[in-house]
């Protein structure tokens, strides 16, 4: 009964706060107007949530969030500016509009600023399922994440101090419109759950961690499953040892294979291209990744959480293939982006939606049968990558890997390579897909990599 | 300082017409639960970008954020809510949730709310209550991101693509605590940033630099800085271009003086937070007195050097920064604290508690961290080795706190072969363990330099502009992660 009424408050609550969402975005659109732009475009958004930390079985925090934010681009002909604030009141929102404006008068006139053109503008704007608010209120939030970091530091007598586990709850709403007429809202929910603890040997500790997150609280891994995981990832990795220096295979943790995608899209968003400052210039139609690799995005999957309906220039996003057989169909671009390019906008105005590498045959075992012997890495850190030259060089530990069988836990090593020839030494992808973001892949294979270790 | 009070009450309390009274009446509402200490954190921030790339200026932006955070400590369990609004009924709401947080059993210790009272203040400030944003023109902004443009362009023909961006903010904050202590600070902030793309050959390359600090922009128009900048971006660049395959492997490397110091940001800066100390989990832990790096070995976090993008008058929890000793001759010294982790391991406060706004809870964070000098010149450490990697400029770095291992990410190296720097080789990322990288330090140099203004640390997913120093450094075997082995 109680969940019931809650759910119906927080419905209440989102309506009143669309319309007042919809009346600011209009508000400042005709302020801008009022101040004399040629055209503008506004976002606007509220949100709010719980968090909170258990740590040892005891509350460590807990946080509520409750965020609003109001951001304007205002054009003169072909000058721009822009601005943003947290404040609603009419006040407010004119000197919101004369920042942007007062900063417009000063930058340069750009051919290709501008909005989109009316004809790429969202049409339709599809209910994707993506808001399903969750109120478990602080008590029952605390004792979730108890339960999780109970399961932790359970599993294992070598579990002997944690990070601690935590249970994160937001939902919002996001509004945005411009001159054109487009007034679009998105209701978004997002929920999680994490568990980092540390494991202790005559070696010395370690630390790992695992999550769980999804658009409904429904969908989310059970407390001691997320704690189990957590631990049994933090064990696993007790008395690392160091390897020496080496050419070898590497098996990417579908957990941690995202990144080499990402680098990917940094690689073909329009603007890397347009300021040739990309390892992938004038690649369309060129191979790029091994054959087999196809890579497409999914922005209309219902629910999950790389969905929308509309980007951030209120263009419509596609499903498409962006690499099919291992060539290059196309690149990610916003309006702008496509505008210096002499194309046409992609929809990706503020990223790529559910951006999929097309799994494989086989599980991770499999895959570490495939590898024979090799380096399986299941944490990367550092910033090791050159987005100009494609050089690659990051931190790294997982396993070594000899005969498809993991022997012994790995660390203080460091992975090379050119990403331009990783990509096309892709050599298998696993159907382990990690579905907590918004790039879904399973654990990649890659071949022929440079290990630097002891 | 008082100034710096009268205008931060200005700024944030007298729109809402809150005076001391009404803050003392929300603390109290919040001790009467069972709470051992509370405090209110007020933010006014303005800011502004100007980016320049194909020789124009064609956007920028200006934001404000302002609000309120509430936090209520009992024993280890912390409460804590915010307000985008400073207003009364607000700050209400928010303190009523935060210290809803006593009802899972705290220490019961409640302090009577005393008198608020302004906090025996710092004589000197490091940095003056400006707002740089208003210290320079906006079509002298847009001109001297112009003049970025042209002297990099003007230094080599290979150069393809200038892109520069000036930032600049002012962060007004006032902390109004349950034991009485109200403290203030008006926060400017400039930075300068320059990227350029070389092209030659079919190759092309990038290079950065940029500087800052708390200062007004003309810092940048002063002695040549930001043309400054812009060859240097290009030098680095070029020298990329040039650039043959990484060494894989173990070997000797020597740092440059200056930025090169985020290394001791990852390998030992992180590990000596007092947070992880307190829980257990760094590799550092328990080890106060013991030798952790070699002798002549001695580094500070200071956040007490004027107009340093690190520094603080007082950190955000209202506590005057310090210079602190990590790290004296070798021997470990002590732990980086804000005043719940104090409090909690039973030792003072060092001013190192920060957050990135009102909206976050503030954590043991460092300032301004580096390495004194030691005696050598820089090029005798060089002569002084056979074969080994020379690292002058590096990208970012991140440590793994429990395992102690750290990376960091170089951007301009060269070898060096028979004691002498020979040829520039791509940038590599290096890894070491913190807790006996500092051991192998056999060499310390002369020629302490700090950063130019332009670090940034996360932690938390909290970002906030720090510092670090160095002097030229010699590593007896670190792991450089090329691909020539």
């Amino acid at each position: 009964m109680k969940k019931t009424q809650e759910s119906k408050t927080m419905n209440s609550g989102l309506h009143e706060q669309e319309s007042s969402l919809r009346a600011v975005v209009s508000d400042v659109l005709a302020e801008a107007k009022q101040q004399g732009a040629s055209s503008a475009e506004a976002s606007s958004s509220m949100s709010q949530g719980l968090v909170v930390n258990v740590r040892l079985g005891e509350v460590e925090t807990v946080e509520h969030t409750r965020d609003k934010g109001l951001a304007i681009t205002v054009f003169f002909g072909q000058k721009s500016g822009s601005a943003s604030t947290s404040d609603f009141s009419p006040g407010a929102i004119r000197d919101c509009v004369r920042a942007a404006a007062t900063i417009a008068r000063y930058t340069a006139a750009d051919d290709c600023a501008g909005l989109a053109d009316p004809d790429q503008l969202a049409r339709e704007i599809p209910d994707l399922d993506l808001y399903h608010p969750w109120n478990p209120g602080v008590d029952r939030a605390i004792a979730l994440a108890t339960e999780c970091e109970d399961a932790a530091r359970g599993a294992d007598p070598r579990i002997v101090n944690s990070e601690g586990a935590s249970l994160s709850t937001h939902d919002g709403i996001e509004v945005y419109g411009n001159s054109h007429g487009f007034l679009g809202a998105v209701a978004t929910s997002r929920h999680s759950m994490s568990c980092a603890v540390i494991g202790e040997d005559e070696s010395g500790m370690q630390r790992d961690y695992w999550y769980t997150a999804d658009r409904k609280a429904a969908g989310l891994e059970a407390p001691s499953k997320v704690g189990h995981e957590a631990a049994a990832r933090t064990v696993r990795r007790l008395g690392g040892r160091k390897l020496a220096t080496r050419k070898t295979p590497v098996l990417y943790e579908a957990a941690i294979a995202a990144s080499l995608l990402s680098h990917f899209i940094g690689a073909i968003r329009g603007t890397s291209l347009y300021r040739r400052s990309s390892f992938l210039l004038d690649q369309l139609g060129q191979p790029v990744f091994a054959p087999h690799v196809r890579i497409h995005e999914q922005p209309f999957l219902r629910g999950a959480l790389g969905s929308t309906p509309f980007d951030n220039d209120g263009v419509a996003p596609s499903s498409r293939d962006i690499v099919r057989d291992g060539i290059l169909q196309g690149y990610v671009l916003d309006v702008y982006s496509a505008r210096k390019l002499g194309m046409k906008s992609t929809g990706n105005a503020g990223g790529v939606h559910n951006l999929t590498l097309q799994p494989g045959e086989q599980d991770l075992a499999g895959l570490l049968r495939q590898m024979g012997t090799g380096l399986f890495v299941t944490e990367l850190i550092g910033f090791g990558v050159n987005g100009v030259t494609g050089d690659y060089s990051r931190g790294a530990a997982g396993f070594w890997v000899e005969n498809g069988v993991i022997q012994y836990p790995v660390e203080e090593i460091t992975i090379a390579g050119n990403l331009k020839d990783m990509y096309r030494n892709l050599v298998a992808v696993g159907n382990d897909v990690d579905l907590r973001g918004n790039t879904r892949t399973g654990s990649i294979l890659i071949d022929g990599m440079t290990l630097a270790g002891s | 300082m008082t100034d710096t009070l009268a205008l931060a009450q200005q700024t944030l309390l007298a729109p809402a017409s809150l005076g001391d009274a009404d803050l003392d009446r929300v603390l109290a509402s919040v001790l009467t639960h069972r709470v051992d200490y509370a405090d209110l954190y007020f933010q006014y921030s303005r800011y502004e970008s100007w980016s320049l790339e194909e020789g124009q200026v064609k956007s920028g932006s200006y934001n404000v954020e302002q609000g309120v955070g509430v936090r209520a400590v009992s024993g280890e369990k912390t409460g804590f809510a915010y307000s985008d609004e400073i207003l009364l009924p607000a700050l209400s709401d928010a303190a009523n949730a935060a210290r809803a947080i006593a009802r899972a059993g705290g220490n019961g210790e409640a302090h009577v709310g005393s008198k608020l009272a302004v906090r025996d203040a710092r004589r000197v400030i490091l940095y003056a209550p400006i707002d740089p944003l208003a210290s320079l023109e906006d079509a002298a902004k847009v001109k001297l991101l112009e003049a970025v443009e042209q002297e990099a362009r003007r230094a080599d023909p290979r150069v393809k693509q200038v892109m520069a961006s000036l930032v600049g903010v002012q962060d007004t904050i006032l902390v109004a605590r349950s034991d009485g202590q109200l403290a203030a600070d008006v926060r400017p902030l400039v930075r300068l940033n320059v990227t350029v793309i070389v092209e030659y050959d079919g190759k092309r390359e990038t290079g950065s630099s940029g500087g800052g600090g708390r200062v007004r922009y003309s810092h940048f128009l002063e002695e040549g800085r930001a043309q400054h900048y812009a060859r240097e971006a290009v030098r680095q660049a070029l020298v990329n271009l040039d650039a043959g395959e990484a060494p894989a492997g173990p070997m000797k490397v020597v740092l440059g003086p200056g930025w090169p110091g985020i290394l001791l940001h990852e390998a030992i800066g992180h590990g000596l937070e007092g947070d992880f100390n307190r829980k257990g989990t760094s590799a550092f832990s328990g080890r106060v007195g013991e030798r952790v790096a070699s002798e002549g070995v001695t580094v500070v976090d200071d956040g007490t050097l004027a107009d340093r993008r690190g520094s603080l008058n007082v950190d955000d929890e209202g506590t005057p920064t310090q210079k602190t000793v990590l790290i004296e001759d070798g021997i470990l010294k002590g732990y980086m604290q804000d005043t719940l982790n104090a409090r909690l391991m039973g030792v003072a406060p060092t001013g190192n508690g920060r957050r990135e706004s009102y909206a976050h809870l503030p954590l043991p964070r460092m300032t301004n961290t580096y390495m004194l000098p030691g005696q050598r010149d820089p090029a005798e450490i060089i002569a002084a080795v056979d074969r080994g990697l020379y690292a002058v400029n590096f990208g970012g770095g991140q440590v793994d706190i429990t395992s102690g291992k750290f990376v960091f990410t170089a951007s301009e190296a060269y070898l060096i072969e028979n004691g002498r720097v020979t040829r520039p080789v791509k940038g590599a990322t290096l890894i070491g363990n913190g807790p006996d990288v500092l051991t192998r330090v056999t060499m310390v140099g002369n020629d302490l330099a700090l950063d130019s203004g332009v670090g940034t640390c996360g932690k938390d997913g909290q970002s906030v502009p720090v510092g670090v120093g160095q002097p030229t450094l010699l590593i007896d075997g670190l792991t450089v992660g090329g691909t020539q082995s």
